[in-house]
């Protein structure tokens, strides 16, 4: 690799963690503020403007605590599990695009630490590392409520892995591609035909994943919720029943780190649910003319008016990320929890079915070309 | 856990020739996990105690243990007279405290013969059904919360917070009210004061409706609920539930209704009855309850009219303050009525009423002194957490938090 290489990737990673870190606390004032918001209460408003730098109090709290390691664990493991749930978290964001690519001089520089060619791929099993993190906390800590907590976790994790990884097939075989750069890309292009009927040229339904699979969607989405277990999937932490679940006996950062790694895989999951089914950096609709009103006014041309478009491109996919991180707040202040076993029935003989019959249909459907 | 309770016995020095009986309810005998759920557990509400033995998720067999807040209610109520005791009857079941108020007075004014005034009585009613409407908003919302349903818990919640503030006008307190007096009141209700619980029986009715909408027909609330923790009609009787746990399993008992006391005849309410005994019906009970309650209180806020709050019984009467402060004979009587109390007549009585939770009773046997000489107080929870062991076995330690959310137990009244 060339300097420039070095430094571009050098660059986009280093964004890119920045960029994650600060989402957690944003995120954590979000979900304080809006469950405040919906249960008709104030929330933390103290500390400076609505209360914003709350997170920033809660950070150098958890620094300051003391940080005990209780004498009954296995203090490897018990040291290892915050690391390793939160690492893979930051990582499985390598692959989103979060804007289209840019020329400079000769080289074309993505907008994503890593186009790979096994992109998908790649978000599954980092994903699904972050299940040892919990494994090994649970069983390192000696506890019968986090072993419990922990066996659940991994049970759940893998059952819906299974449907989440069947619904993005759907995906895959539509845009024909793994990598996430083209699935984007591809979603661009508008529909111009339902199977044998021409749609007319005013009807402008893009080429959005939600589209063309909304039961991948739908499946996905459920997945999702349980991936990074949030209520109504939040049985590993099972709250009332097992205490805290597997990160019961631990305290300060490395609790901190836990729920930063939750956090992250809530803006990860977000990231793909826009990516794969919301046209990820492809603008909004409205959008271009906006895009186009600032390029003319502002008279940019050429480099200045392609940062302008890449600027547009990254807004509207943290638009819709965003809006898939609210959503995930909204949930979880509105759903009562599921049973364990009732979990297990729903992932294995609805979602699982489910998937398997929209991989069928999308099959049949390439097959004659409809989609 | 392999280790047997033999085992663990033999460890501590035993006299020779002593043997260990084996123990049918013994949890130790096999290798499966046992799990300590409690006293110090988010899940128990006050310090209960659950050993349940599990076999993955499901509770294979399990026991309940309760005492962990005994303050001898009972003794203290032999010890106190009849005057003082009012105060300790706040912490019976603390999320009602005014039932509990009512109950006690009236059960010392049946000894006694005293006869209080109507106003007395309306104020009284009252009390009880602002109560009963916090207590099963506590309940259903705990329950709720149990489960994850975090919202719901809460709109109920601010609603209970306005009814505390009702409480506070009218006693000064909010939850540990003591109100009543043997023969009386602590005071009058303030004026404008039934203008202000219509208002709020108003906002509440639409914050029930709220409630009911938000969860009752939400599945994964009717998947928790629905069939779990059943305990059935003739169990209910066998344990001898009462309230709106019996009401659940099809008992159709409401003390209100079949021993009218205060005037419960001259308001129309319905009986809220349910037939399947789980959760879900425990729930829903509760909810049509507080509706119930909603409409005696704006019945009571109706027909109540001005007068006085006190019995003319001049020994149970606390003398007036410028009687007091003015007359030789008044501070005498102050000073007489507080320090040794008033004196009961020899007898024994026993009155109960419907409390939140179900049946709550006094026992008072009098010898005719100023204090109680044996006293007995029948807290409903009691009865309903024996049951929660039989209720959970063999289902899931989730259903459990279900279960015991859902009869509402009061480690207050439980444990006395």
């Amino acid at each position: 690799m060339e300097t420039f290489d070095w430094i571009e990737v050098g660059a986009k990673a280093a964004f890119l963690v920045i960029v994650l870190l600060q989402v957690v606390p944003i995120m954590v004032w979000v979900e304080r503020r809006g469950s405040a918001l919906m249960q008709n209460r104030l929330g933390p408003n103290r500390c400076g403007p609505l209360g914003l730098l709350q997170s920033l109090a809660d950070v150098v709290k958890f620094l300051w605590k003391e940080d005990p390691v209780p004498g009954h664990v296995e203090p490897f493991y018990y040291l290892l599990a915050p690391l390793v749930s939160v690492v893979p978290a930051f990582m499985t964001f390598a692959v989103i695009p979060f804007a289209s690519s840019i020329q400079i001089g000769t080289h074309t520089v993505h907008f994503q630490v890593a186009d790979l060619n096994v992109g998908l791929l790649y978000v599954f099993s980092i994903a699904s590392l972050g299940v040892y993190g919990i494994i090994m906390a649970g069983w390192a800590s000696n506890n019968k409520y986090t072993m419990l907590g922990s066996l659940r976790s991994s049970s759940q994790m893998i059952s819906y892995e299974l449907s989440m990884g069947l619904s993005v097939i759907g995906i895959i075989m539509t845009f024909s591609s793994l990598k996430l750069g083209d699935i984007a890309q591809q979603q661009g292009q508008f529909i111009t035909q339902i199977g044998p009927i021409v749609l007319p040229e005013w009807l402008a339904i893009p080429r959005w994943g939600i589209f063309l699979q909304p039961l991948g969607f739908l499946i996905f989405l459920v997945s999702v919720f349980a991936e990074t277990n949030r209520l109504p999937f939040d049985l590993p932490e099972g709250e009332s029943e097992l205490v805290a679940g597997y990160h019961l006996e631990y305290g300060a950062m490395k609790f901190a780190l836990f729920m930063m790694a939750e956090y992250l895989n809530m803006t990860t999951a977000s990231g793909l649910l826009a990516t794969l089914y919301f046209g990820g950096w492809q603008l909004l609709p409205g959008m271009h003319t906006i895009l186009g009103l600032v390029q003319s006014s502002l008279g940019l041309t050429g480099m200045a008016a392609e940062w302008a478009r890449v600027l547009f491109e990254g807004t509207s996919f943290s638009i819709k990320t965003a809006f898939f991180m609210w959503f995930f707040v909204w949930v979880r202040w509105t759903l009562p929890r599921f049973r364990y076993d009732q979990l297990m029935d729903l992932g294995w003989k609805v979602m699982l079915p489910l998937s398997l019959a929209n991989i069928f249909i999308t099959a049949i459907l390439t097959f004659y070309g409809w989609v | 856990m392999t280790e047997s309770k033999e085992a663990r016995r033999s460890q501590i020095d035993l006299p020779s020739g002593y043997q260990v009986e084996h123990d049918p309810d013994d949890l130790w005998g096999d290798s499966r996990v046992i799990v300590n759920i409690g006293p110090t557990h988010p899940a128990m509400h006050g310090a209960l105690r659950m050993v349940a033995k599990l076999n993955g998720e499901t509770i294979e067999k399990s026991y309940c243990e309760f005492g962990f807040t005994h303050r001898a209610k009972e003794k203290l109520g032999e010890n106190r007279t009849f005057h003082n005791f009012t105060v300790y009857t706040d912490r019976l079941n603390y999320c009602s405290a005014l039932i509990n108020n009512v109950t006690y007075a009236m059960s010392v004014e049946k000894l006694m013969g005293v006869e209080v005034p109507e106003r007395c009585v309306w104020i009284r009613m009252i009390c009880c059904e602002l109560a009963r409407v916090m207590d099963h908003l506590i309940c259903v919302g705990i329950n709720a919360v149990d489960l994850g349903a975090f919202s719901f818990f809460l709109y109920g919640f601010h609603q209970r917070e306005e009814a505390y503030t009702l409480v506070e006008k009218l006693c000064g307190a909010r939850l540990t009210t003591s109100f009543t007096r043997i023969g009386g009141l602590m005071g009058d209700a303030p004026d404008g004061f039934e203008k202000e619980l219509k208002a709020w029986v108003e906002k509440t009715r639409k914050v029930i409706d709220e409630m009911d909408e938000l969860l009752t027909n939400n599945k994964i609330w009717k998947k928790r609920t629905v069939g779990v923790g059943v305990f059935s009609k003739q169990d209910c009787m066998d344990y001898s539930f009462s309230g709106p746990n019996a009401r659940a399993a099809g008992i159709d008992l409401d003390l209100r209704r079949d021993q009218p006391c205060m005037f419960y005849k001259n308001v129309e309410f319905d009986v809220p009855v349910a037939q399947n005994g789980d959760v879900f019906d425990r729930y829903m009970v509760r909810i049509n309850e507080i509706r119930q309650s909603l409409n005696i209180l704006s019945q009571c806020a109706d027909k109540m009219k001005k007068g006085p709050i006190w019995s003319e019984d001049k020994r149970v009467r606390i003398p007036e303050k410028t009687v007091v402060h003015n007359t030789m004979e008044g501070l005498i009587h102050h000073f007489k009525f507080f320090m040794t109390g008033f004196e009961v007549p020899a007898g024994e009585a026993y009155t109960q009423f419907e409390a939140a939770n179900g049946e709550l009773g006094f026992y008072i046997v009098s010898k005719g002194a100023t204090r109680a000489h044996r006293m007995r107080i029948r807290g409903p929870s009691v009865w309903h957490f024996q049951a929660l062991s039989p209720m959970v076995e063999g289902e899931k330690i989730a259903d459990m938090v279900a279960a015991l959310g859902s009869i509402n137990i009061i480690a207050g009244e439980l444990d006395r």
